[in-house]
């Protein structure tokens, strides 16, 4: 089998609302020549291009084959999309790598979350025969989870508002970031519910934004990349869109992801957590102990849907680019209340 | 600079699916008041019914009736509904155990306020009046320990139709944003690639050749020619004019992509590759930020164009 690294990532900020269009080409534009010039790679130089994104965020059919605009398409190129979380979207490059046809991949995901209601968007990866029809918004459904956990004893309101400050303060240092600042905790706790029990700072915000990864097979990676990320686990799993009949307070998929990667040992976790529950909960189903979870923030601090994922493990490459950690997580969610669930671990080698 | 112009963008569409069997049956029984659901694998009751067990993925074929009455399992609270939920009022998102049922059912409880509302409370289910075949014939479950209405006859539902309506802000990229502008004063503005120079009518975020914002903005008239064209012979729903009539692209003078426009003034079977066209325009008052604003090309009466002159351009 062949090594396969992220050898680059890149994302834009996160931001409440841009003037670009939804097909993303305003975001991947700068992306794409920050990430192939600081690995002093053309758009030739790249052997298979994978995007997500969703046409239900954008409100249009196809957005993604404009998107391929910000590519620059010619000589044509070889080029897929999941309408996923662009996390999946790498794990279709990290396939094709693995497979020997290519030896570099670019991957993509963008999102522009403020053109439309995300809350009613996201209704529509529900069940469209028992659940659509009634619009359930992603923070209300949020919402009884927080609520069963909170219940049940496995978490309260401080601990989750805990996870928030932590997510801000560790956004300071994320010029990238949406929401960063000192907050206190009780502050936090004074503020309304958005959706009884959750408040504002609970929920992740509303972002545009995009984010890119190259990857690159044995050779080719140490070539471009001093200390790349080898990944050396990775799986994805689901469960039951019937969310009625899963117990909402473990999340089996990633329990078995983690496994399956070799979550163990891992000294530094970004994961995908949109509410702030969630980040409890998926740190115990990956059994991460105390280790550093979301030292960009995490997307308590910037959530650009389709792209958060990727970014996930694009932070956590960083910290093996930079040397400060050997052996990382990046984690992505899809679906309803974490039904589904992907694991990358990633590192360093001397 | 601007923003570039926006306009709300409303999608609505009405899905329709077919039931099959189990989501049917499930369906059709709650337009008798009713609440079916079916034995999983493990013994387990599902309400709603699944297709396939979640653990073993068998078959699931063991109908159950449960009550519409149950205990609320999990909630959250809604101050401020949005377009399309269950109530217009606060209301309470529940996953609801349906007596007899082992799995939760998400729906609406009509609590009034979420001092109301606990894990563990008893609730019972609202029926609409109007019952369809679908969720939405629970218009939402209520605070009660009292027992629901009884069933009544009537006929089964094979097919669900859901409405589906999303609004969004459509935004014009910077390099759309002079070309709509200029429609506006009857001005047709093109964009020029840095890199390959190609000139582009209507521009895009990006020369989709080298990846790069297009950022000269170039002036073009309203005169061109026919790359290639089709005669539409087919009626479809929304058609603006009787056919047979003529879509063409039409490349205008100093462009470089073509652009597809109607073509009128012509009989269909005169109408070749090369003609030269000119726009013929809209009454001025009827001008907006649209292509719309040129009514269609016509005929120019200039010679034809040589097929070297647009054989780049097909």
């Amino acid at each position: 089998m062949r090594d396969v690294a992220v050898v680059g990532f890149a994302q834009t900020p996160c931001v409440r609302e841009t003037d670009g269009t939804t097909n993303g080409v305003e975001m991947l534009v700068p992306i794409f020549h920050e990430v192939l010039g600081s690995l002093g790679l053309t758009k030739s130089d790249i052997g298979f291009w994978c995007s997500g994104s969703s046409d239900y965020l954008a409100g249009r059919a196809f957005s993604f084959v404009s998107a391929v605009d910000a590519i620059g398409a010619f000589p044509p190129i070889m080029e897929s999309h999941v309408e996923m979380d662009a996390a999946w979207a790498l794990y279709e490059a990290w396939v094709k790598l693995l497979c020997g046809e290519i030896d570099t991949a670019l991957v993509y995901g963008f999102g522009k979350s403020s053109a439309g209601h995300l809350r009613r968007v996201m209704a529509m990866q529900l069940d469209p025969y028992v659940v659509t029809p009634l619009w359930p918004d992603s923070i209300g459904l949020a919402g009884i989870q927080a609520r069963v956990g909170i219940e049940a004893g496995f978490w309260d309101e401080r601990a989750m508002a805990s996870v928030a400050a932590r997510s801000r303060a560790a956004a300071l240092s994320n010029p990238l970031a949406q929401l960063s600042g000192n907050v206190s905790v009780d502050e936090l706790l004074a503020s309304d519910y958005v959706a009884d029990p959750l408040r504002r700072h609970d929920c992740a915000p509303i972002t545009d934004g995009a984010a890119t990864i190259v990857l690159a097979a044995g050779d080719r990676a140490r070539e471009l990349c001093e200390r790349p990320a080898w990944i050396t686990g990775f799986e994805h799993r689901v469960d039951s869109p019937s969310f009625g009949a899963r117990d909402l307070l473990t999340s089996p998929s990633t329990v078995a992801a983690g496994k399956a990667a070799g979550a163990d040992g891992v000294e530094v976790a970004e994961l995908h957590a949109p509410f702030s529950h969630q980040e409890i909960l998926l740190r115990q189903a990956l059994g991460l102990g105390d280790i550093t979870v979301n030292p960009s923030g995490g997307v308590l601090a910037g959530n650009p849907m389709f792209a958060a994922g990727l970014a996930r493990i694009g932070e956590a490459a960083r910290r093996v680019h930079d040397g400060s950690a050997s052996k990382v997580l990046g984690h992505a969610t899809s679906g309803p209340l974490l039904q589904q669930n992907l694991v990358c671990v990633m590192e360093g080698r001397e | 600079m601007t923003r570039p112009l926006s306009a709300p963008l409303d999608v609505g569409f009405d899905y329709t699916r077919s039931t099959g069997p189990t989501l049917g049956r499930f369906l059709s029984d709650l337009r008798r008041r009713k609440v079916t659901g079916i034995r999983g694998s493990d013994g387990r009751v599902h309400v709603p019914p699944l297709e396939y067990d979640p653990v073993t993925a068998e078959r699931l074929s063991e109908f159950v009736d449960v009550a519409a009455t149950g205990v609320v399992r999990g909630w959250s609270w809604i101050p401020e509904p949005l377009e399309g939920q269950p109530l217009d009022r606060p209301f309470a998102w529940a996953l609801i155990q349906l007596d007899g049922s082992d799995t939760s059912l998400l729906h609406a409880v009509d609590a009034g306020t979420p001092d109301q509302m606990a894990t563990g409370t008893r609730v019972r289910v609202r029926w609409r009046d109007e019952r369809v075949g679908a969720i939405t014939d629970i218009e939402c479950f209520e605070l009660s320990d009292g027992p629901a209405a009884d069933p009544v006859e009537a006929d089964d539902v094979t097919m669900v139709t859901t409405p589906v309506n999303l609004h969004y802000t459509h935004s014009a990229s910077p390099t759309e944003d002079p070309f709509l502008r200029g429609l506006m004063d009857g001005r047709l503005i093109a964009q020029r690639c840095p890199a390959c120079s190609k000139v582009y009518f209507p521009p895009r975020p990006a020369c989709p050749t080298d990846g790069v914002p297009t950022t000269e903005q170039i002036e073009l008239s309203d005169r061109g020619t026919i790359t290639t064209f089709c005669v539409v012979n087919v009626p479809f729903l929304g058609q603006r004019i009787p056919p047979p009539y003529v879509s063409a692209y039409v490349l205008l003078d100093g462009a470089d992509i073509p652009f597809l426009h109607l073509l009128l003034g012509v009989a269909p079977e005169d109408v070749r590759m090369g003609m030269r066209v000119e726009a013929v325009w809209k009454p001025r008052e009827e001008w907006g930020p649209t292509m719309r604003n040129i009514d269609h090309f016509k005929p120019s009466g200039e010679p034809d164009a040589s097929f070297d002159s647009y054989s780049q351009h097909l």
